[in-house]
């Protein structure tokens, strides 16, 4: 832990000095040519000073998307329809629904393909044709079907959130379940087990290590597939909703802002699965 | 030879009561896409009761494949097979045999007590029986105290200990083992086969054991079978005239090399043609 501390610190000081050296760049432009409207000259630090604190620049400097997040956070109640935590909580709840929806689908459907040759041969290919459709061309669609059965608010994202996160659970899963060796399989057969048997004392405990990893897979797809529900729905809550409604209005700190929100949940939800891993497979006397 | 009851595939108890089990003219083609191979040809065997048969032979001689057929993993495509006289697949559902894999195999989520009672669990005993099943073996391959240790905290002897106990824990009468010590170092398998031999001489089971260790087939055995490979076949069948107390320095006994002599010389012989 300790060993990594610097080089993490060195690369995110890297990455600090980048962004304020583009952004510096980037919104000098604006700056002179409104010194120029204003027939102003401005001296190099005045230009400096000007990039650093536009209302809204092409790539707001990472002090002042700092400041928006804490304003919006820490200084905002909660339940504000100007607080990343209320817009945060929105999406996040879309994610958890989906994820659940998307991670039973992905179980179930890898659980058939390794028991019944039919649905090896016909599930996998349209499971990996799903993923090919752009997301964002789906979502729409799926959110105007919906609607039109009725179903609306919460499950219409949480649904593409589904959509993207059940297939690294699939094919996780039948990797995982796939994943005895024929040594195993012959021992159980020389115990006449039953296939439930087999499935339950051991394929299910040897598929866990590889469930994790699709679920940390997984959850981040999921992250993605909620703010991606919420672009097309013209919604007006949620980090994807911030997001459109910041690029409408030309507010990239507020966008910029989103951003880093929805990359520190991303972070936390891979964080926890990594969690829960950890603790499983030491349940299970797995050597971690 | 044969009576007609044989061919049906139940041995007729006044022809050789003692027979646990019976190959005739067993054969046994794989069909692989470069055309069929002959893994087991002509194989004439009986093992009687309580006897310890060791199996040897150079890889693709045939002596694992035996060994699965006689469990039901391997379907025979000809002759006749019997297990304590019924089929290997009767015989697998009466539970005569317990199978010991080259690897422990045992299962990294489970300890070494729940290890052992996988089979119990999946055969319906009851709770109580399977305590007092799991205590019982355990103790027979040494390994009280450990019942609560995960596999990859025992060494690799004693991983294959708690697997032969595994085996041992719903007391068929046969144990079949297929290399079980091949992945241990020398000082663990003289170990191990001096306790293999207190088990068998304790246990009473019929034992079938494959290896490729000369020493360790004569130290063990009453009989030895010597196999040669393409087509996979019996070319010797030695008795062990070695008396049934072996204390390790048997192995430098005269009679000891003699009959590894006799074992090394059917190697040869099944290897002249090629």
């Amino acid at each position: 832990m300790r060993q990594s501390i610097l080089p993490v610190l060195t690369v995110v000081l890297i990455i600090l000095g980048i962004w304020y050296l583009a952004a510096a760049w980037m919104n000098a432009t604006w700056t002179l040519q409104q010194a120029e409207r204003a027939e102003q000259t401005l001296t190099t630090v005045e230009v400096l000073q000007d990039t650093m604190q536009q209302d809204r620049p092409k790539l707001p400097a990472p002090h002042q998307v700092a400041v928006e997040l804490w304003e919006t956070t820490a200084e905002k109640k909660i339940t504000s329809k100007r607080s990343l935590v209320y817009h945060g909580w929105i999406t996040l709840s879309a994610t958890l629904l989906g994820f659940a929806i998307g991670t039973g689908l992905g179980i179930l459907l890898a659980v058939g393909i390794v028991h019944n040759r039919a649905m090896d041969m016909s599930v996998m290919p349209w499971a990996i044709a799903s993923q090919t459709i752009p997301i964002l061309a789906i979502a729409p669609m799926i959110i105007v079907v919906l609607n039109s059965v009725g179903v609306t608010g919460l499950l219409p994202k949480a649904f593409i959130s589904a959509y993207l996160s059940f297939f690294p659970v699939v094919v996780g899963m039948v990797k995982g379940l796939r994943s005895p060796a024929p040594m195993q399989l012959d021992l159980m057969r020389t115990y006449s087990a039953s296939q439930s048997q087999v499935f339950w004392n051991l394929r299910l405990p040897a598929s866990v290590p590889f469930l994790f990893t699709s679920l940390k897979v997984g959850i981040a797809a999921s992250l993605v597939g909620a703010i991606v529900g919420e672009l097309p729905t013209g919604a007006v809550a949620g980090l994807g909703a911030r997001l459109l409604a910041g690029s409408y209005y030309g507010q990239t700190i507020q966008i910029w802002s989103a951003l880093i929100a929805a990359a520190v949940l991303a972070a936390s939800l891979v964080g926890i699965v990594s969690l829960l891993e950890r603790l499983t497979l030491h349940k299970m006397g797995m050597r971690t | 030879m044969l009576s007609q009851t044989e061919i049906d595939g139940f041995a007729a108890p006044d022809a050789a009561p003692e027979a646990v089990i019976e190959a005739r003219d067993l054969q046994l083609v794989f069909e692989t896409s470069d055309g069929p191979v002959q893994a087991l040809k002509d194989i004439n065997l009986t093992i009687e009761k309580g006897e310890f048969v060791s199996f040897i032979g150079p890889s693709g001689c045939g002596k694992t494949t035996f060994l699965r057929a006689v469990a039901g993993l391997e379907k025979p495509t000809g002759g006749t097979l019997t297990v304590n006289g019924m089929t290997p697949d009767e015989a697998r559902r009466a539970r005569a045999y317990g199978y010991v894999f080259q690897a422990a195999g045992l299962y990294p989520w489970r300890s070494i007590a729940r290890n052992v009672r996988l089979p119990l669990e999946i055969m319906g005993y009851s709770k109580a029986d399977q305590e007092s099943r799991v205590k019982k073996v355990l103790q027979l391959v040494d390994l009280e105290g450990f019942e609560r240790k995960y596999p990859w905290q025992l060494s690799g002897g004693m991983q294959q200990r708690a697997s032969i106990a595994r085996a041992l824990a719903f007391d068929a009468e046969i144990l079949l083992m297929d290399e079980p010590f091949g992945a241990l170092d020398e000082i663990v398998r003289d170990h191990l086969n001096e306790q293999l031999l207190a088990l068998w001489a304790r246990t009473e089971k019929t034992i079938g054991f494959v290896t490729h260790s000369i020493p360790e087939a004569v130290y063990l055995s009453t009989k030895i079978v010597v196999m040669s490979p393409r087509p996979g076949r019996i070319t010797d069948v030695i008795p062990n005239t070695l008396p049934k107390e072996r204390p390790l320095d048997i192995r430098d006994t005269p009679e000891f090399l003699e009959i590894a002599h006799r074992v090394r010389e059917g190697l040869r012989a099944g290897h002249a043609y090629d």
